[in-house]
């Protein structure tokens, strides 16, 4: 496998687009990522798409239609919420194999206001969503944080902090579909929806798009004199643990992909700058900090009471706003989640800018299960 | 007369005899022992046998792991209520409603024992075998705590 780099991204501003198709935001995210490239889509020698809810599509191919049908290989991919990280990542495997020297990864989704998602809510033609539990994703990332309660004697305002650290932080991020600040009071007394996440702790469900130009190191000396280089991407599935088929379990997927991808890049948890990961609920976040090492087991409550994870702080997490404030097209946010990290290593970020940041990681989680990580350095 | 019983879920077993309560069923890997809930299966997912898995009887009781209170659903669903997952002797979790009890996290203690009850939860009218509509009772298990 040879090093591959990320030469250019682009991202629309995630909200709602009713009047727009999925093919033509995924085209718009593209073209914002040639022209970062200074690229062209002649230059582009495979395209992967990831969608989720129109998965049968063709949606790659209906962005080619839109940008320039030059007849390359075009593919979509669907991985649950990791669907965009998993386009990303097969555009990586393109270039890393040898086989293309430049592709593009497009993650798109419209969603609407579609509400509460997944779970398989029928057993043989009987619903059973609200008579056998729920398997719908707030009850699901509830449980989740209610098991780091009863291992840790974590509470819901540890859990309510990291929804008013990510809102603080997407004021700063002009691509965010909100960009509100919230306080703990307002967080706490927000309507719950599935305890202990209320309002606030739940991401919104919106549209958006996102795209990467990726290279061999032979090509992008012709592009940039800043290439992001991809320095591991990983992708685990569930590994079989006690409760998993019951209660899916985030944690060991994310610990056995974060564990790979560390000894991959030779990069450890502390040679970290900035990390965007998986917050889909304020639950979920928490979680993270320890299934990828950011403090040890345990820690991960008085890690956000310190605020070391805020922008500022020794290692700020989800500075783009999180999915909590920057919304969560399942099928865009494992793109604009490397559009956040490429942002921050060439230290674009504005306002949300973590100085000198010279390496980062995107974590994404897509249940059911898949995790994907990759890390990035500048 | 009393109309027909079906259970929601195929785990869920309705013997026919008035005197036998009803139960729950899992799937048991011969080789690791693994259980199962749910549905038959290929194969043993932890072990990576690949056969039958004989069906066994769970027990009627187990222990609160954890839940979510849900208050916000899908149209048509009621809450609050408590969604649980609860531990079964057999070392096989199952996800319920956990009933008969205030949906307070103050209430709710991790650990607790809980014991299976079941309940008509909806009717449906269907045409039988002979074209005759027949009224059908949906039947579910919930857990509640367990009393003294």
């Amino acid at each position: 496998m040879r090093d591959v780099y990320v030469v250019g991204v682009g991202m629309i501003k995630f909200g709602r687009y009713p009047d727009k198709d999925v093919s033509q935001m995924g085209a718009e995210a593209g073209v914002r990522a040639l022209k970062d490239a200074g690229a062209s889509i002649k230059d582009v020698e495979m395209l992967v798409c990831g969608n989720l809810f129109q998965a049968n599509a063709m949606n790659a191919q209906k962005i080619l239609q839109q940008i320039g049908q030059t007849g390359i290989p075009a593919l979509n991919v669907s991985n649950a919420c990791a669907t965009g990280s998993t386009a990303f990542r097969e555009a990586y495997v393109g270039v890393a194999s040898g086989m293309y020297d430049i592709t593009m990864a497009v993650g798109v989704e419209q969603m609407g206001k579609m509400g509460l998602l997944g779970g398989g809510a029928r057993s043989g033609g009987e619903s059973v969503e609200g008579v056998l539990g729920s398997g719908l994703m707030p009850a699901v990332f509830g449980q989740a944080g209610v098991e780091h309660m009863r291992k840790h004697g974590t509470t819901a305002e540890h859990f309510a902090k990291i929804s008013v650290k990510n809102h603080k932080h997407s004021v700063h991020n002009p691509l965010s579909q909100y960009q509100v600040e919230v306080s703990l009071d307002d967080v706490m007394n927000a309507r719950m929806v599935a305890y202990p996440n209320t309002l606030y702790m739940c991401c919104p469900t919106g549209d958006g798009a996102a795209a990467a130009i990726l290279m061999s190191e032979d090509k992008i000396k012709q592009f940039t004199t800043q290439p992001i280089k991809v320095a591991t991407s990983v992708l685990t599935s569930d590994p079989y643990t006690d409760r998993d088929l019951t209660m899916p379990d985030v944690n060991t997927l994310t610990q056995n992909a974060a564990k790979e991808a560390y000894e991959k890049a030779g990069i450890g948890p502390q040679d970290l700058s900035v990390v965007e990961l998986h917050d889909c609920f304020a639950t979920a976040e928490l979680l993270h900090y320890e299934n990828l090492g950011l403090c040890a087991e345990g820690e991960a409550g008085r890690m956000i009471d310190e605020g070391r994870t805020e922008l500022g702080g020794d290692i700020p997490v989800n500075v783009s706003g999180g999915l909590l404030s920057k919304g969560h097209p399942l099928g865009a946010t494992g793109v604009a989640n490397i559009y956040e990290i490429v942002t921050q290593l060439r230290g674009q970020g504005g306002a949300r800018q973590v100085e000198g940041a010279q390496a980062g990681l995107a974590h994404v989680i897509g249940l059911g299960s898949a995790c994907t990580i990759h890390i990035l350095t500048t | 007369m009393t109309n027909t019983q079906r259970a929601i879920a195929p785990m869920l077993r309705l013997p026919a005899a008035p005197d036998e309560k009803p139960y729950l069923v899992g799937y048991r890997c011969p080789e690791c022992q693994a259980t199962y809930i749910g549905g038959n299966r290929v194969g043993c997912s932890k072990c990576t046998f690949v056969g039958d898995l004989p069906e066994v009887r769970l027990s009627d009781h187990g222990t609160l792991y954890v839940y979510s209170i849900v208050h916000q659903s899908a149209p048509g669903i009621p809450v609050p209520y408590v969604s649980a997952i609860v531990d079964l002797p057999e070392g096989v979790s199952v996800r319920c409603n956990l009933v008969d009890i205030e949906p307070d996290p103050q209430k709710i203690a991790f650990g607790m024992p809980v014991d299976m009850v079941t309940r008509k939860v909806r009717e449906r009218t269907e045409k039988n075998a002979h074209g005759e509509e027949e009224t059908i009772d949906i039947i579910a298990f919930f857990f509640r705590p367990r009393k003294d």
